[in-house]
């Protein structure tokens, strides 16, 4: 379980802009549980992701996983156990790096980076297998760099590489926002099949009300540092996009 | 003639070393190490002052070169640890050299008197080609250093750690997601850079058997002309069709994509021709920094990349 226990965030503390986001904010998010995250511009989406990830500090509270608090480890030292995926496709890859380069860091996550060679020659046809599942034809670019390729393509290979090594939580921030309408399906139903297949914990931000109607199986709407909507199970299932963007619009209407 | 040309060929060599320490920091860390005009004088005063001891000249080598790593890793430690800004943090580094300097010669200029053997007249070089004259001697000692460098960091450029390494320059982010230090990999690159720039003083000091406290100033701009100079060119072979053919052709793929660290040399080679044919056109020697800052900023607005990467940053 990921628990978030009464975390209060401000933004630039001390000056006249100074503004605080989380007030004693909780949440707590079941193993296994796939949670999508809607909300307006400044609501709160991507705080709540970095600060489970540890990319930005907080005033006061704890992020727990399984009961034990992890507020004291650093941000690569929450990646071992966690994946992420960007909303922009050239963050989740290194662009002067082969894609095979590429594949063969991300396999080699949770061992030592020492003096062996760094492309195991024998991971090959793995790396080749996992891309041709993709279906965007990939497998005959593993010596393309991986800045020449598309932003789509990026973004399949950063999802793969997210998931390549045992994990327990996916975080995805609007992962599919730079995307053309295709691609961004393409990516959503290999994201919704990692998730399954992996029995990971995922939570995803996201702009698209309809991923946050059809995919996951808990939803949070956020207004202003607060969750004003969070449905789960059947109730989640139960919503439709229209339901959702009906409720989007009245938040909206009461900013 | 023959002469310049050898000499030259010397000194592009040589200041290969210097050109590769910038490359890792420059190109591949993202890092412009101002630390460098303060490490380069370092190694070629550790250098001096141990020759002058009386150590086995091949010695001041690896001791110079741990010497440069830990120049590179106090500046990595001003920067992830103190948080200082990446150019701060080697303004602070090279200041601070220069009265390091000082303290260790003990003065600002220091001559290796020529009864003491360099590396060039060392009874193991003497034995396998003591039929040479000097130069050619020069010559073969630093074409074997350079060459061997080289090679070691190509090796290194394809291990895991060299992935690593040139990932954190390439896309800091990723390397956090695959759960390690990105301040840790920067040390790590920061000390290989220094340790190479340190060397190159070190030859620079067998080579003239000198040691000067101003020797430092301009080589930054060294390296990174040179860096500059060789990346770009072999960016625009890389698009011609003979290189096209050349990756087309098995076994020959690596004429057609040349390593980052050849076209380093390259670079280092035309910028010091370009600098000794304007000194051999009758430039008086107080000139040299001036026509290097200027070579410079010709090659900045001719490669087009007019340093952006550095101010950025």
């Amino acid at each position: 379980m990921l628990e978030l226990q009464d975390i209060t965030k401000v933004y630039n503390a001390g000056t006249v802009t100074e503004q605080c986001l989380f007030h004693h904010f909780s949440l707590s998010v079941e193993d296994g549980q796939f949670v999508t995250i809607v909300g307006g511009n400044g609501s709160g989406k991507t705080s709540l992701l970095n600060i489970i990830c540890g990319s930005i500090p907080i005033e006061s509270g704890d992020v727990l996983v399984g009961g034990r608090s992890i507020s004291r480890m650093k941000d690569y030292q929450r990646y071992a156990s966690m994946g992420r995926v960007y909303q922009a496709p050239s963050a989740g890859t290194a662009p002067n790096l082969t894609m095979l380069e590429n594949l063969a860091l991300a396999d080699n996550k949770g061992r030592p980076f020492g003096l062996r060679r760094g492309v195991d020659r024998s991971r090959v046809d793995f790396y080749r297998a996992q891309l041709q599942s993709l279906g965007l034809g990939l497998e005959d670019k593993l010596n393309v760099k991986m800045g020449a390729l598309s932003g789509g393509q990026r973004q399949a290979v950063a999802l793969l590489m997210a998931t390549m090594t045992p994990l327990q939580f996916l975080i995805l921030d609007e992962h599919t926002a730079a995307l053309d309408p295709k691609t961004a399906e393409i990516i959503m139903a290999l994201t919704d099949k990692v998730v399954r297949e992996k029995h990971l914990t995922a939570m995803m931000v996201t702009h698209n009300l309809r991923h946050a109607a059809v995919y996951g199986d808990r939803i949070l709407m956020m207004r202003q540092g607060q969750v004003v909507l969070d449905r789960a199970g059947a109730e989640k299932a139960a919503l439709s996009m229209e339901d959702l963007l009906a409720m989007f619009n009245q938040l909206s209407l009461a900013d | 003639m023959a002469d310049l040309l050898v000499s030259t060929l010397i000194q592009g060599l040589i200041y290969a070393l210097v050109s590769f320490g910038v490359y890792i920091t420059y190109s591949i860390l993202d890092f412009p190490d101002l630390g460098v005009d303060g490490t380069f004088p370092l190694g070629a005063a550790v250098t001096a002052v141990l020759l002058v001891a009386g150590v086995d000249p091949w010695l001041t080598l690896p001791i110079s070169m741990l010497v440069g790593a830990l120049a590179g890793l106090f500046t990595g430690l001003v920067h992830v640890g103190l948080k200082v800004r990446d150019l701060l943090a080697g303004i602070i580094t090279m200041t601070a050299l220069f009265s390091v300097n000082l303290l260790i010669v003990g003065g600002s200029n220091l001559t290796v008197d020529r009864s003491v053997d360099t590396i060039f007249t060392s009874p193991a070089v003497m034995a396998l080609l003591g039929g040479l004259s000097l130069s050619a001697r020069k010559l073969v000692v630093s074409l074997v250093l350079a060459a061997a460098v080289k090679l070691l960091l190509d090796f290194y450029f394809k291990t895991k750690s060299g992935l690593l390494l040139r990932a954190v320059g390439d896309n800091p982010s990723l390397v956090t997601s695959l759960a390690r230090d990105r301040g840790r990999m920067k040390l790590l690159g920061l000390e290989i850079a220094n340790a190479l720039v340190a060397l190159g003083g070190c030859l620079v000091c067998h080579d003239t058997r000198s040691f000067s406290a101003t020797m430092g100033t301009g080589q930054l701009v060294f390296g990174l002309a040179a860096v500059i100079i060789g990346v770009s060119l072999f960016r625009s072979y890389e698009h011609t069709g003979l290189a096209r053919r050349l990756r087309g052709i098995r076994g020959l793929r690596f004429l057609g994509s040349p390593k980052g660290t050849t076209a380093v040399i390259v670079g280092s080679f035309l910028y010091k021709a370009c600098i000794q044919a304007a000194m051999s056109m009758g430039l008086p020697a107080n000139m040299m920094k001036l026509i290097t800052a200027m070579l410079f900023l010709v090659v900045l607005v001719a490669s087009g990349r007019k340093g952006e990467e550095i101010i950025h940053a």
